[in-house]
């Protein structure tokens, strides 16, 4: 692994050296490092790119790493990886994707990501997008992650792009069984001329299912960022949508959550805000010794922390 | 020593300059305690806030242990040790208070530092430390963190802006005792915006400020007497009816 590549991986899933535990290493097109363990299978499909993911039921404190790294310019490549996670099992699943591209050609990386989560399974999942690159030719990422959740589970999800990404077209969808849980937060930043669109829904199908979005992002500069999160209550069912967002320069966002109640016991709330960083904070933090620049990254540090 | 000479602050208003501040004057020896006082609108906060540089005077001088102050970006006042405690402090979504009180001390804090700043101004750390600065706070918790801010960072010139308003009388008992802590150590100049009797009580001067001017000054013994008999807030036209 060479420098551009270690530093990539260090990004999208603070990887220094080749994890423990279960992982695959997918780089620029090819695998680059594969290991099962007892209670996780990571097998390779046949039919098309990718691998299916198999953790036994039970398995506890164990996580997975499926980082996928694009060094090469002008890859374009669609990933299925499938994730069967047993019953009872908690572990942690960390998919990063880093991108780096100081040629002329586009990169693209499509993850289509399936989660299957067993009754009482309890997965953490965090996905990190990044880009990096002098080269004319764009950094795309279009993922899509489809989650189903059994009864009882309960997933969080933790999904960043923070610069770097010229044009991300982001699609989620996750169905919640009975009283199953999940909890979606999503954080963003744009520069530049860079675009991003993602949409997320919810559909609570089951009985006192519960569900969370959490949208923060920045946008800076000339990009362009649209939201649709949108809330679906099939059932008695509670689900709440918080959009936020900080928008600076040029940028233009647009926030479009919805709520929609099949069920006369669905409750549904959403929440969205757009704003510039507000003068008063900016002014606190300068009298507190910082620059106004410094005051700046602090207050979009923990915005996006 | 800080001394405020002839400072004038004025905005336009229906096409003509209104005074905000008229010519205030003032010497504050190092560490004293001195607690400004007045009516509401008589220019006490803007005087506070000229003296961090959040407003541009229009005239005069802040010199502070021999450098003039105006002119100066607030950055580089707060790096000279100047504090100042915001009345209406705002929140920040994201940051914790642990995050806001390692930035005011500007380095980091252990656990004890920080256990003992909250503590200060009567907040228990165990509930605070790792909750964001944001709306989920009330008023008053937010306000007892913004003195807290200001403790952090040490600094030789604090000004505390009404940091009674918004506080429960449990907490405000907490918070006297930490100004007479302050007051006690004399190893910085405090400057207290009050209207609270008690904080004016522990004054070594009470710096009455009224109508841009400062209208008075004096030990607590002199001025306290002078505030309560007063019922008409200095308006002559009242005083004459």
């Amino acid at each position: 692994m060479n420098e551009i590549e270690k530093n990539l991986l260090a990004e999208v899933a603070d990887l220094h050296e080749i994890p423990e535990g279960a992982y695959n290493i997918r780089m620029d097109g090819k695998s680059a490092g594969r290991n099962s363990t007892a209670e996780i299978q990571i097998i390779p499909k046949t039919d098309k790119d990718g691998i299916e993911i198999h953790i036994a039921p039970n398995t506890k404190k164990q996580s997975v790493h499926i980082p996928v790294i694009l060094a090469e310019s002008g890859i374009e490549e669609t990933v299925y990886n499938d994730f069967y996670v047993g019953e009872n099992a908690d572990v942690v699943i960390i998919a990063g994707c880093g991108i780096h591209n100081c040629g002329n050609q586009d990169s693209s990386h499509s993850g289509v990501h399936t989660f299957h989560l067993g009754r009482n399974a309890h997965v953490k999942y965090v996905e990190k997008h990044y880009g990096e690159g002098d080269g004319s030719g764009a950094r795309v990422m279009n993922p899509q992650t489809n989650v189903y959740l059994d009864e009882g589970a309960s997933m969080e999800m933790d999904m960043s792009q923070i610069r770097g990404i010229d044009s991300t077209n982001r699609n989620t969808q996750i169905h919640v069984g009975d009283k199953a849980e999940v909890v979606l937060t999503e954080r963003l930043l744009t520069h530049g001329k860079q675009n991003a669109e993602s949409r997320v829904d919810i559909f609570l199908d089951g009985e006192d299912s519960s569900a969370r979005i959490l949208s923060r992002s920045v946008g800076q500069d000339d990009s362009v960022q649209t939201f649709f999160p949108c809330m679906t209550g099939n059932a008695k069912s509670f689900g709440h949508v918080q959009c936020d967002s900080i928008i600076m320069g040029n940028a233009r966002i647009s926030s479009i959550p919805a709520i929609r109640a099949n069920s006369v016991d669905a409750q549904l709330v959403h929440e969205a805000a757009i704003g510039k960083i507000a003068g008063d904070q900016l002014l606190k933090l300068m009298t507190l010794g910082l620059t106004e620049e410094e005051a700046e990254e602090h207050i979009l540090n923990g915005f996006l922390k | 020593m800080l001394k405020i000479q002839n400072l004038q602050y004025s905005v336009a208003q229906d096409g003509k300059q209104t005074g905000i501040l008229r010519g205030i004057d003032l010497n504050v020896e190092d560490n004293q305690f001195l607690v400004i006082t007045g009516p509401n609108g008589g220019g006490k906060t803007t005087l506070a806030k000229c003296i961090m540089g959040l407003v541009q005077p229009t005239g005069g001088s802040i010199n502070w242990n021999g450098t003039e102050l105006c002119g100066m970006s607030i950055t580089d006042r707060a790096k000279l040790g100047v504090r100042y405690g915001f009345q209406q402090p705002p929140r920040f979504k994201g940051i914790t208070v642990r995050d806001l009180l390692t930035v005011a001390a500007g380095k980091k804090l252990s656990h004890s530092e920080v256990c003992g700043l909250l503590t200060r101004v009567g907040l228990c750390a165990k509930d605070y430390l790792d909750r964001e600065v944001d709306t989920s706070l009330s008023g008053g918790e937010v306000k007892r963190i913004e003195i807290a801010t200001v403790l952090a960072g040490n600094a030789p010139l604090m000004i505390f802006d009404e940091p009674e308003a918004g506080i429960d009388l449990w907490s405000f008992s907490r918070l006297t005792e930490t100004f007479g802590e302050l007051r006690d150590q004399r190893n910085a100049t405090i400057l207290i915006i009050s209207h609270q009797e008690r904080i004016l009580s522990m004054a070594d001067k009470i710096i009455m400020v009224s109508d841009g001017k400062v209208s008075g000054m004096g030990d607590p013994q002199e001025i306290l007497p002078q505030i309560t008999g007063d019922t008409v807030c200095f308006c002559k036209a009242m005083e004459k009816s």
